[in-house]
């Protein structure tokens, strides 16, 4: 049997507060970009608008041995809630928590351990999808009123796994190119891409709010599975619609080109968006990836 | 009644809280007796007029409330409600919800209308079971009434665009025959601020124009196509991505359509709105063709496909089936017919080059001269402009294997186990290397490291010296190795008859193994982090380099002996299931598929923005790379798992039928 390492301790911060749904699991008083392997930071914020955060969050990161090598290995979910009456949290915490659960005991400990792979083990690509039905199953059951956006990045190596519905987005900013690596599901989205309205006319639109697919809508639940590779010295940035309906692209890539380390780069995107109007709650996560340690 | 925004979940709290009593009065003149739904701006009540003391007459209404803050809105908005309703007012239509009357109450607005017994078309659906679909005659014959009503209100003496048709707005009677009735006119958009908050649902009815503010006859019946598409098929578009109707044939998911109504649809759903039907009298006409194909005796269809089956160049005269006077003719829609494939073009080769026994290798080109190996136990060199013999060299055994170029060899493995080069230029043998199997596999060289790799039937993986023929290392594999191995940052991947794709290491230590429910004869290529191969086992495998584990997979029917082509973000392969794949790499989405109704082992080849490949039925298929859609095919005289190579705008490519054919690309 391998043995797990943990390199950052765990600490647990619960909000006090009921409408916080906030899963955190590292510690980031220390993390600097230039440790191996992935580097996270994290914040969500209610904004300047709204009374309740309906945004939830997850972020794991470990370390694990196995056959000679050192593995980095992270799950960093953002999901952003909808359906009023406090219900909206529910259906996005109760994405989140499905979502960590399901990953951790298929993917994390099946996986990670063998050098021996086999077509028995389902595909990555299947298990976030597996991941995501089950969320959708959930939220059905226990609050059919709601609904949440949810993406979901899974790292694994260098190799990163995105899967994704509704409008919350997954970026990878490397040298100094911000590159969106999620489509919204939006009808605004659909809009421009098909030529409709300019991408200035989508961020007023009348309807820039509407998502075609959400989790906990329908039991046919199409989720997008991209994957990636996560090259040393890129930034893996996840956030909900209260960054990026806020904070353009540009902006983004700017207070993301210098960052004495990623906290305070999360500060400052929240800070923006905060600045901007905040019309909406704003949760961002950062991810860095290190030179890899093999 | 309308239950338009039931599936619309806001995230502020829903004004929908403070809902009338049961008892109470409105007017001194309506009783509330319950709540019907939930609107966008109120409930719908049912209601009974105190008026009629005698005689129990219910009605409908529909409340709005005006949240908005801003006084002069509010204004706006009364004023805009008062006219529309005096619009309604003026309609006399029996599949028109008439309207009695309408008051304010403080922030709230009433509008009285006939109560509608029966249920919404949303609801229709949703009570279906499971796995059944709505009979198509009794929806054609709804579209047939929606028609008429959307002709009456457009040619209306102020012109009335409905906006908003979708299955909850229409109820069906409960009482007679079954008719259709509109509900909501859409009165309460009046009211309507910019919304707040994401929501769920888009409209998945209303036409792309409409959301840049125009509305016309043409929106309403892409609305009407919508509507229909989703009765008859289930497909609800609010929940797919928008305006992806063209992708969406409804006979893809409800098989029993006819054809006929499928083309009215696509035609009445288009992107473009100058391509839908000219005037919902049109359409009208167009439902009722339908319908009358649909409900005809079958010996009548029977009869017709007869007729419509041209014999030669005569094509009789098409019989009179229609009872009512003849209809204008509906030009005919333009619809995409994925994998149809019209105007199919065949082609004549360029030259064709005979060999004395099957051609299964495939042929490499380079500088103007096509190297191949046949099964007559020779070695080929041709000229690829002129298809004459440029040298010839006889080895001891049949060759299925294909070529490798490397600087001034071309090296080749062959079913008397040995690997021979021989000199570009003449075919002299520069060095042999033997092994204890037949090989069938090719040689595939790493530059950086300079050998070559290779596969034997002695289950091994070689290793040799590319300059030298000489044996650096062998790897064991657990069964032969028949796949092609390829490098990538010092790994070496090969798939074996033991079920495993190998990851071997340049020293030649195992560093992983993928275990497939069965043998892996395709060859592996690496893209970016990935490993794509196809098994025996009817899967196509994306794996990790660095570990093997799968990232993603697609399910075939069939084995796959075919091995995979890499072109930008895509890649392609044939299976026995008869289909060529177009996958994405980054999502392992099929994003189109090709059935070429006969086994594809032939590795497609990505030349020109077109596809080529080779069929067991003996075919040399080319199509579009973008969509898949075919552009010429040429037939040999015997099964082609030969992958074809292209230069200078010719694709080459061997047959069973003894030959290597230069085809114009």
């Amino acid at each position: 049997m391998q043995f797990l390492r943990r390199i950052f301790t765990r600490e647990k911060i619960s909000v006090d507060t009921s409408l916080e749904t906030t899963e955190i699991e590292t510690d980031t008083s220390e993390v600097s970009h230039y440790m191996p392997g992935l580097n996270v930071a994290y914040q969500t914020d209610v904004g300047q608008v709204r009374e309740q955060n309906e945004d939830s969050l997850y972020a794991l990161n470990v370390y694990l041995e196995a056959n000679d090598e050192t593995i980095p290995f992270g799950i960093f979910i953002v999901a952003d809630g909808m359906g009023g009456y406090l219900k909206g949290e529910v259906a996005s915490s109760t994405a989140v928590h499905t979502v960590a659960d399901y990953l951790l005991s298929n993917i994390y400990m099946p996986i990670l351990n063998e050098n021996t792979q086999s077509a028995k083990q389902k595909p990555i690509r299947e298990i976030l999808e597996d991941a995501i039905l089950m969320a959708n199953t959930k939220i059905m059951e226990t609050t059919p009123e709601a609904g949440t956006t949810l993406t979901v990045a899974m790292v694994m190596r260098d190799e990163l796994h995105v899967a994704h519905v509704g409008d919350s987005r997954a970026y990878l900013y490397h040298d100094n190119d911000l590159e969106q690596l999620t489509v919204d599901h939006s009808l605004v989205a659909r809009l421009v891409e098909l030529g409709q309205v300019t991408p200035e006319e989508a961020l007023v639109h009348p309807q820039r709010n509407v998502l075609y697919r959400a989790v906990g809508q329908t039991d046919d639940l199409d989720a997008e599975v991209y994957y990636r590779s996560f090259p040393a010295n890129s930034y893996l940035l996840m956030c909900s619609d209260g960054l990026w309906g806020l904070v353009d692209d540009e902006e983004i890539a700017h207070i993301l080109s210098s960052p004495p380390n990623l906290q305070s780069c999360v500060s400052n995107l929240i800070t923006t968006a905060n600045a901007n109007g905040g019309d909406d709650n704003i949760t961002v996560i950062l991810v860095g990836m290190g030179e890899l340690p093999m | 009644m309308s239950e338009e925004t039931r599936r619309l979940k806001v995230k502020k709290p829903s004004i929908g809280d403070q809902v009338l009593p049961k008892g109470a009065i409105l007017q001194e003149r309506y009783e509330i007796l319950r709540a019907l739904g939930l609107g966008g701006m109120g409930y719908v009540y049912q209601a009974r007029d105190l008026r009629f003391a005698n005689i129990k007459r219910l009605c409908a209404i529909k409340e709005m409330i005006s949240t908005s803050p801003d006084p002069k809105f509010r204004k706006v908005a009364l004023h805009n409600f008062e006219r529309e309703a005096n619009t309604l007012a003026s309609i006399n239509h029996p599949s028109v919800v008439k309207i009695y009357d309408y008051f304010t109450e403080g922030k709230r607005i009433y509008l009285v209308m006939e109560y509608v017994e029966g249920k919404d078309l949303e609801r229709m659906l949703d009570e279906l079971p499971k796995g059944t679909f709505l009979e198509e005659s009794r929806v054609l014959k709804w579209g047939i009434q929606l028609c008429d009503v959307l002709a009456f209100l457009h040619e209306n003496e102020t012109p009335i665009v409905y906006r908003d048709l979708k299955p909850p707005n229409v109820m069906l009677r409960d009482k007679g025959p079954d008719t259709v009735v509109l509900i909501d006119f859409g009165i309460a958009k009046a009211f309507q601020e910019g919304q707040k908050g994401t929501m769920m649902g888009t409209e998945g009815y209303s036409p792309p124009e409409q959301y840049r503010g125009i509305a016309s006859p043409q929106g309403d019946i892409y609305a009407l196509g919508a509507t229909l598409h989703h009765l008859l098929t289930r497909r609800d578009p609010k929940l797919q991505p928008p305006f992806t109707f063209h992708e969406a044939p409804p006979r893809n998911f409800n098989p029993k359509i006819t054809e006929l109504t499928e083309q009215v649809i696509m035609r009445s759903v288009n992107y473009d709105k100058d391509k839908r039907f000219d005037s919902s009298l049109e359409m009208g006409i167009a439902l009722q063709k339908a319908l009358d194909k649909n409900t005809q005796p079958e010996w009548m269809n029977q009869m017709q496909q007869i007729y419509d089956t041209p014999i030669g160049e005569e094509k009789p005269a098409t019989p009179e089936y229609q009872a009512s006077p003849k209809p204008p003719e509906v030009p005919a829609p333009e619809i995409s017919a994925p994998n149809i494939n019209k105007g199919t073009g065949t082609i004549q080769p360029l030259w064709k080059f005979e060999c004395e026994d099957d051609v299964r290798s495939s042929p490499r080109v380079r500088d103007g001269i096509v190297y191949i190996g046949s099964y007559d136990q020779w070695m080929y060199a041709i000229d690829a402009k002129s298809g004459s013999k440029v040298w010839k060299y006889e080895v001891g055994g049949g060759i299925a294997a294909s070529p490798c170029l490397y600087k001034d060899k071309v090296i080749i493995g062959s079913e008397d186990n040995v690997v021979y080069a021989f000199k570009v230029e003449d075919g002299t043998p520069a060095w042999t290397c033997y092994t204890k199997g037949m090989v069938r596999s090719s040689v595939h060289v790493s530059e950086e490291f300079e050998v070559a790799l290779f596969g034997s039937d002695d289950n091994h993986l070689y290793v040799i010296d590319v300059n030298t023929g000489r044996l650096r290392w062998k790897f064991h594999a657990g069964g032969m190795v028949r796949s092609t191995p390829c490098f990538s940052d010092q790994l070496i991947f090969v798939g074996s008859e033991d079920n495993h794709l190998h990851a071997v290491t340049i020293q030649g230590k195992s560093k992983w193994r993928f275990e497939s429910s069965l043998g892996i004869v395709a060859s592996p290529v690496v893209e970016g982090n990935l490993v794509l191969v196809g098994s025996k086992d009817g899967h196509f495998y994306a794996l990790s380099k660095k570990a093997g584990n799968q990232v993603w997979r697609v399910k075939t029917n069939k084995p796959i002996y075919s091995s995979p082509r890499v072109h930008g973000k895509m890649v392609y392969f044939g299976g026995i299931d008869e289909n060529l794949y177009a996958v994405e790499i980054q999502s392992g989405r099929v994003k189109w598929k090709f059935n070429a109704k006969s086994h594809i082992i032939s590795t497609p080849l990505v030349f020109n923005d077109a596809i080529y490949f080779g069929t067991s039925s003996g075919e040399v298929i080319s199509l579009v790379l973008k969509n898949g859609k075919e552009r010429w095919r040429f037939q040999t005289d015997g099964p082609v798992p030969s992958s074809p190579d292209g230069y200078e705008d010719i694709i080459y490519i061997g047959s069973t039928d003894c030959h290597v054919y230069a085809l114009p690309a």
